[in-house]
Formats: C-alpha cells, sequence, structure tokens
C-alpha cells in the first residue's frame, strides 16, 4: 500500500483521524453547511452518540475498486456494499455498482481488479447512483480495510462533480490489526534477524482468525471479507460493549 | 439477474444438499444467506431459543449437543445444524457451540421451508441422512483418568435369574445348570408373584450359590428337598450400577463374596461374578503381560493371541491415544519375544557365547498396533565362531520366529530375521555394516536398511543394542551424504492429494477408493522424523520422544515440529480405529481406509494432517538435499 493520504483540500477537509471526535455533533454541523440535498438528507439522518456500545451500531461495510490510489488522479470503478451488525452480516442485502470513472483505465489496474473498458462503458457515472449509496450509508459507521481509500476517493469525487465533499467515521480493520501487530516498532534484534513484521493485508489478516479464502478484487467480496474480518476481531478481544468511539476514525 | 454472492454461491455449488439444487435456486439460496462469526468455545444456539434460520458452517467447527449436554454431533465445513429444530417447533433442539472459530451461513427459516418443501433431494437429506451423517462420531475427550475406569453395569451380561425361598435346593440346582451361573438371587413368594405382574423385582430375600450349597446342605448332609431360603445368604452385599469396576472388586475382598447383585433404583438389574472381573481385567494389557510370563509352551502362547486384540480394542474404546497403545503392544510383542527365549533356552541349554535379542522398527519405536510383522534379529559376542556355534543360534532364531508367527507376528517379508544368517553376527560386524551404511550411502543401499536405525534390545545383552544405536547415532549426524541418501528415501511414499467424502485423490489424478494408511500416512512420517533425529543426534527410538527432541534441539522451523506431532497422532489415530472396529466385527483387520467409513470429522482431520505430511516432506526435501 503506497498511499500516503489525502491531500488536504481547503473548503472541504476530512475531519477523520482526529482525535476525539464527535461525529454526531459533526453530522449536525454538517447538515446545516451542506448544500446538495442527497447531502443534506444524509447528514440529516445523524450519527450514533460515541458512547454507543458497538453491539448497537449499524454498520455497513464498503469497498471500492478503483483506477489507481491518488483521489485526485484516480477514479472509482466499482462499489460493494455489505449492511452489518455485530451479530449478523446481511449478506443478502449487499449491492454492487459499476461505474464510468472520470479518469482512464490503466493496463496495471486491469490487471487487479479485472474490470475492463468494456465493462465500463455503459456503466453509469457516480452521480446516477449516489442517492441509492448514501441511503445504505445513512445511519451506519462505514467499515473498510485500510481506510485510505474509501473515504478520500468518495470525498475527492463528490468535491469534483458536487461543488462539495463528503466525510464520515469508519472502522479500519486493518488499523485494528495494527493496533495488535504493530503496537511497537521493529527492535535491533528483529531488524539484525531479518524478521517480517507480520502482515495486516485482509487475506493474512482473515487467515489469523480461520476465515477462508476469498478471492479479492470483487467490491462486494472485499466488504463481505472486512466485514466477517470485524466480526472475528470484536469476537477475538473487544468486548460487544465497547463504545464506538474506541474503533471508529 | 446479477449475483452478489459469488462466494456463498461457489461454496453451495461444492456442498451437499446444496449442490443437487437447480442452479438458479442455488443463486436464489446464495442472495438470501445472512453471515455470523463465532469464535472458538462460544456458545452458537442454547435449547429452547427460537430459531430463523438452518446454519451452514462456512469455515470452523461446531458441535451439537443433547439436552443432557451429552455430545450429538461434531461437524465441520459444509456441515449443517439446526434443521431437526427448524422442522418441528422452530426451535432449537440442539444447542451448538462452536469448537474452532467459526464462521457460518444462515438460510432463513422460509427458504429452509420453501427447499424442503419443494425438492426432494434436499427433504431427503435433512431428514434421513442425520443419522447417517453422525455415524462414527468420536466422543469427547475426557481426561485418561476417568476414561481407564469403567462403570460394573459393563460387565452385567443378562437379567439375574430368582427363584423363590421355597423352592428346593435341587430346583435351584437344576436352574443353575440349565442356566449356566453359578448364583441366584432369592425372593420371597409373593414378590415373585408382584415381578410376574409388574415384570420388576422389588424385593430380594438372599441370594444362593455354590459356595452355599457345598457348605451349608452337602457337608453338613442335608436333603436335596431342603428349601433354599433355609441355606440362603441373607446378608445382601450389592453394588450401585454405576460404581465401578475396582469398587466392584473392593466389596467382594472385604466382604469375602463371589457375586454381587447390582442395584438400580432399589432393584437388581443383574449379578456380576468374581469371573466377570477376572475375564474384564484379563483384556488389561498388564494382565496380558504377566500371563505371557506363565505360559508353558508355544501352544499355550499362541492362545494369548485373542487377549492380545481384546486388549487393543479396549484401549481404543477408552479413548487412548496412539502412544499408549502403540507402547502397550510393543510391551506385549517384547513380551512374547522374552518368554519364547526364555523357552527356546530351557529346550536347547545356555548359549554358548552370549548375545542380545533385537527388536527393529515399529515394536523398537514402541509404535506397534494389532497388523504388524517380525523384524527381528541376533547380536552375538565377538567369540562367535560360525563353525562351532551357529547351529545353536540358527535353533533359537528358528524357534523364537516360528513361536512369533504362531501368536500372529507373521514373517518378515524382506527377511529381516534372525533366522537370516546376514541378520545374526557378531557384534563387530554389527558395527561394520552401521559404519558401512553411514559411509558409504546411497538411497539404493539404504532402502531396506532403514528400518535398522530404529533398534532396541530386548533380550540378553541388551546394553550392546544400546552402544550400537549410540554409536550409529553420533556418526549418523554428523554424515551429509548419508542424511541426504535417508532423506531422499523418506520422499518415497507420499501422502495422497485429496480426501474426499468417498475417494481418495491420487498425484496423478486418479481416484481410489481406499488408501493404505500405514504406506501412505504413518510410515513416511516415522521416516521423515527418523531423518530429522539423526541429524540432531537423537537417541530415542519413539517418533513422540524424537519430536520433542527435535524441537529442543530447534532443528526445524518453530511449529513445525507439534504440527506433524499433531499429524502423526490423527493419521496414527486413524489406523487404530480403523483396525479395532474390524477386531469387534470379527474381521481381519489391514490398513487399508476407506474415506466413506470415516466421518466429516475423521476426514477433514485426516486431510488436513496429509497436508502436514506433504508439507513436511517438501521441507524434508529441501534441508538435506546433495551431500
Amino acid at each position: 500500500m503506497l498511499y500516503l493520504g489525502p491531500k488536504r483540500h481547503k473548503a472541504n477537509t476530512l475531519t477523520g483521524d482526529q482525535p476525539g471526535i464527535d461525529w454526531a455533533q459533526h453530522f449536525a454541523e454538517r447538515a446545516n453547511q451542506a448544500r446538495d440535498a442527497r447531502l443534506v438528507q444524509y447528514y440529516q439522518a445523524g450519527m450514533v452518540t460515541v458512547d454507543t456500545p458497538i453491539k448497537d451500531v449499524p454498520l455497513l461495510a464498503i469497498d471500492f475498486e478503483t483506477t489507481g490510489f491518488e483521489p485526485e488522479k484516480d477514479g472509482i470503478l466499482s462499489i460493494g456494499v455489505v449492511p452489518m451488525t455485530l451479530q449478523r452480516i446481511s449478506s443478502n442485502k449487499a449491492r454492487h455498482w459499476l461505474l464510468k470513472p472520470k479518469f482512464h483505465l490503466t493496463e496495471s489496474s486491469v490487471v487487479i481488479h479485472g474490470i475492463t473498458h468494456n465493462d465500463i462503458a455503459a456503466a453509469p457515472d457516480i452521480t446516477s447512483m449516489l442517492d441509492e449509496l448514501l441511503s445504505y450509508m445513512a445511519g451506519s459507521v462505514a467499515v473498510v480495510h485500510f481506510r485510505g481509500i474509501e473515504r478520500p476517493f468518495l470525498q475527492a469525487t463528490l468535491l469534483d462533480r458536487l461543488g462539495e465533499g463528503i466525510d464520515f467515521p469508519v472502522i479500519d480493520t486493518m488499523e485494528l490489526e495494527a493496533r495488535l501487530h504493530r503496537s511497537k516498532p521493529p527492535g535491533l534484534l528483529d531488524k539484525l534477524l531479518g524478521r517480517q513484521p507480520v502482515s495486516i493485508r485482509l487475506a493474512d489478516s482473515r487467515r489469523r482468525y480461520g476465515l477462508p479464502d476469498y478471492r479479492p478484487h470483487h467490491a462486494v467480496t472485499d466488504a463481505l471479507a472486512s466485514a466477517e474480518l470485524l466480526q472475528a476481531q470484536i469476537a477475538d478481544r473487544f468486548s460487544p460493549d465497547t463504545p464506538i468511539a474506541e474503533l471508529w476514525k | 439477474m446479477q449475483i452478489e454472492q459469488i462466494e456463498i454461491l461457489e461454496f453451495l455449488k461444492r456442498h451437499s444438499p446444496f449442490q443437487e439444487l437447480p442452479e438458479e435456486t442455488q443463486v436464489q439460496v446464495a442472495s438470501q444467506i445472512e453471515i455470523s462469526y463465532f469464535k472458538a468455545g462460544t456458545p452458537i444456539l442454547s435449547f429452547g431459543q427460537s430459531l430463523d434460520a438452518l446454519y451452514l458452517i462456512r469455515s470452523g467447527a461446531v458441535e451439537t449437543y443433547r439436552r443432557n449436554g451429552d455430545l450429538y454431533n461434531r461437524l465441520s465445513e459444509g456441515g449443517i445444524f439446526a434443521e431437526q429444530g427448524l422442522l418441528r417447533s422452530k426451535t432449537v433442539r440442539f444447542p451448538a457451540s462452536a469448537l474452532e472459530d467459526t464462521l457460518l451461513y444462515l438460510i432463513p427459516a422460509t427458504l429452509f421451508d420453501e427447499l424442503f418443501e419443494n425438492h426432494d433431494l434436499f427433504a431427503d437429506y435433512v431428514m434421513v441422512s442425520d443419522e447417517e451423517r453422525r455415524k462414527a462420531v468420536p466422543q469427547r475427550q475426557t481426561d485418561a483418568n476417568e476414561l481407564m475406569t469403567s462403570k460394573v453395569n459393563t460387565l452385567i451380561g443378562r437379567e439375574p435369574v430368582t427363584l423363590t425361598t421355597d423352592a428346593s435346593v435341587r430346583d435351584a440346582a437344576i436352574t443353575m445348570q440349565h442356566e449356566s451361573v453359578s448364583s441366584l438371587l432369592v425372593l420371597q413368594p409373593e414378590t415373585q408373584a408382584e415381578a410376574n405382574r409388574d415384570g420388576k423385582i422389588n424385593l430380594i430375600a438372599g441370594i444362593i450359590t455354590d459356595r452355599d450349597i457345598r457348605n451349608r446342605l452337602v457337608a453338613p448332609g442335608l436333603p436335596f428337598d431342603t428349601a433354599i431360603g433355609d441355606i440362603m445368604t441373607r446378608e445382601l452385599v450389592t453394588i450401585q450400577h454405576h460404581q465401578f469396576v475396582f469398587e466392584a472388586m473392593l466389596i467382594m475382598l472385604r466382604h469375602n463374596v463371589h457375586h454381587l447383585p447390582v442395584m438400580k433404583q432399589g432393584r437388581p438389574i443383574g449379578v456380576i461374578a468374581i469371573s466377570d472381573i477376572v475375564r474384564y481385567e484379563s483384556k488389561n494389557s498388564l494382565f496380558v503381560v504377566s500371563s505371557i510370563f506363565r505360559q508353558q509352551s508355544v501352544t499355550e502362547l499362541q492362545a494369548l493371541s485373542q487377549d492380545v486384540k481384546a486388549c487393543f480394542v479396549r484401549m481404543v474404546n477408552e479413548d487412548a491415544n496412539s502412544h499408549m497403545i502403540g507402547s502397550a503392544m510393543a510391551v506385549i510383542g517384547r513380551s512374547f519375544k522374552q518368554r519364547l527365549l526364555e523357552l527356546a533356552e530351557e529346550q536347547l541349554g545356555p548359549p554358548p557365547v552370549p548375545y542380545c535379542f533385537l527388536a527393529l522398527g515399529s515394536m523398537a519405536r514402541e509404535e506397534q498396533l494389532i497388523v504388524t510383522d517380525q523384524d527381528n534379529a541376533l547380536i552375538l559376542h565377538n567369540d562367535f565362531d560360525a563353525r562351532q556355534h551357529d547351529v545353536y543360534f540358527k535353533q533359537l532364531a528358528d524357534f523364537v520366529c516360528d513361536g512369533l508367527a504362531a501368536c500372529g507376528y507373521t514373517y518378515c517379508t524382506g527377511g529381516i530375521m534372525a533366522t537370516n544368517p546376514k541378520w545374526r553376527q557378531p557384534l563387530q560386524v554389527w558395527q561394520k555394516y552401521f559404519r558401512d551404511w553411514i559411509d558409504n550411502p546411497s538411497p539404493e543401499r539404504l532402502l531396506h536398511s532403514s528400518i535398522f536405525f530404529d533398534i532396541a534390545g530386548v533380550w540378553g545383552k541388551v546394553e550392546w543394542a544400546e552402544q550400537l544405536n549410540k554409536d550409529m547415532v553420533r556418526h549418523a549426524s554428523r554424515s551429509k551424504r548419508f542424511l541426504a541418501s535417508m532423506a531422499r528415501n523418506a520422499l518415497l511414499r507420499t501422502p495422497p492429494l485429496g480426501f474426499f467424502k468417498d475417494f481418495v485423490m491420487e498425484n496423478d489424478g486418479r481416484q481410489n477408493n481406499s488408501l493404505n494408511i500405514k504406506r501412505r500416512g504413518t510410515a513416511p512420517l516415522a521416516d521423515l522424523i527418523r531423518v530429522h533425529a539423526l541429524a540432531s543426534g537423537c537417541e530415542q527410538q519413539n517418533s513422540f520422544q524424537r519430536l520433542k527432541h527435535i524441537i529442543n534441539a530447534k532443528l526445524i522451523p518453530p511449529g513445525r515440529a507439534e504440527d506433524i506431532r499433531d499429524a502423526l497422532e490423527v493419521i496414527a489415530m486413524a489406523r487404530i480405529r480403523h483396525q479395532a472396529i474390524a477386531l469387534q466385527a470379527g474381521e481381519e483387520p489391514d490398513n487399508n481406509v476407506a474415506p466413506e467409513h470415516l466421518s466429516d470429522f475423521e476426514r477433514r482431520n485426516l486431510k488436513e494432517a496429509f497436508q502436514v505430511l506433504s508439507n513436511a516432506q517438501k521441507y524434508l526435501k529441501f534441508r538435506y538435499q546433495g551431500g
């Protein structure tokens, strides 16, 4: 993962990753500032308060396939969403959209996600399904594996199309994995012995919890994979009563 | 229709009863599934809880229980549960919990009803095959202490034989003769009437035994028509049905009685005699060993082979592990050899020069089972002169090997027996053999000699065997070429590629109905463990002890040796259970295991164990290449 974080835009900065943010309050403010009706409606749906236990939080696992890693230069090819709670993953309510990115497909990205020019020739622009996507997201906390993609890409894309961005809390299963395996930097001994750090990639993390191997790079499958990983992580080392503030970013 | 649940659909297509559904129904099922994860040890369903779904195991393992807490079923990937509850009251009948970290697919109850209604194969699978699928569910492991003791009710062979107090002693004797019993329970006449009415016996007046008739009727000279009520034993010593066999034995000793009525809820359900306990104990390996040393001839020893089989079956049923069973069988085999050698020396006279009788292979490793051939050899004193002494040792070897064959240890087809002059040699020749194997190795030359690298003395100068082993290990661990040759041979026998519901997939794609679990499993494991053991300078013979040594020596990457140990246990126990089942069915035990006779759980464990073996072989190849 080479992504180095989004470049901050002056008017519409992302609030995520600022410590101790109160997303419920932030959503209320955003609802007043937003101009696009769809965004206003999204923010008005509100967000759970910081002390809500994870077992009571509506969640939505999200995965994007993109043309590259830079939100300003690359575009979204497909979106997969899977609604879930800590108890059940509603894969029966999963949705998948192919989108026409604003930018060109590169050969190397085709190799990764298998989505070709033909596939997206007839695909719609994100603005035509934004309603649906936002209604899935409304009121739920997003679940992603590596938070450097979905939020910045949606932010950049909406900024481009609507002239205003979007901001929302995410639970990053990769970051939860990093808390366990990257809590301290590798010591001298580790370096001398050439010890590799534990991989926190999606597939490797899943194997540690006995989760099955899935073929990667299909947006719904990847979203499902993160959804299952989150259930496993919480079952492994968090109480179902853990306040959401300890988990989201 | 666009299908988003590709992974789920693919999974359904691989497992009954979903793979038998039409494609559009599979898609429908896949698109309605919900998913839930459970960490190992956590409850999934509790009794009486309302059910809204059929549970399908995507990965992991689940145990279901009866209400009383007994294990009902153990399921793995592709297994379904909660179907009984869905079919009846839509509440949980068999509580379930995760045995391993488990991912579950939940198929909504409404969809389940629809599938059950419209698809006969699905309905059949859910209804009929439940019993079938549960066959050979291994019982939950409990601690060995509890398992090594049995309850007295297991000794009861029949309902108690009864008479009333007014019957004559002659009647009693006739009844006892007729029923082949050595005791009768004596009831009051009115109780007998009640018993006939209720089918139950409520009150016992006493017990009458062979000994009572002898001591209280014949000896004092009373007439045969004396009522049994007059000579019976009135002070009844009894035992409860749930007490242990050893308690029965203690009670008999303390009260000096040979018969104990077994009581359940205040009424007798049978009588156990001291002979029942003796018969039970005779299946104990210690008993078998001690009786081996009491036999006076080969014919008498031969008669014990049934006891050996019974002992094997008993240990399996008592959930002993493969190490316990392997070493018990090795001790028994060793005892046969020792007793045969004693008998041979009685017959042939003392040996002209000292010797050491050797056990090789599985007996030396203490991994012997019931289907085994004899691998043995003789080390003779260096003063041995063939012209002068070999007549004696040839006779000795013939006596022992023929005796072993008579007792069920078939002749070694490879001729590795003391009867072969090549393997009946003085110590210095043996030292030369080993030096030669180690210093001038080639895979071909070592092909038939790996068995000599599992060596143990059983009789005579056993210290020679120890010395030989010590020297051998010291040289072997330093010879790269030798280790490479041994490693090459250890790769000749490979595990199967896949292990499916009713066939074994071979590496060339062929499908077989069964596999030789020794040749494809335990033997290659023992081979590869031996190579690592020799490389690490380990003087132990047993594979589990060798693995401990390998772990301590840090010879292979952390965790690998533990995986190999678990794989060995899984494969060895599958082989042992297979043989015990054959013995109990009165069949000739062998090593050919058919996957269709295994439970889902055993199959899956075996599959994983074979995978460990395969990986361990790859590593062996890499670790000891060249040289």
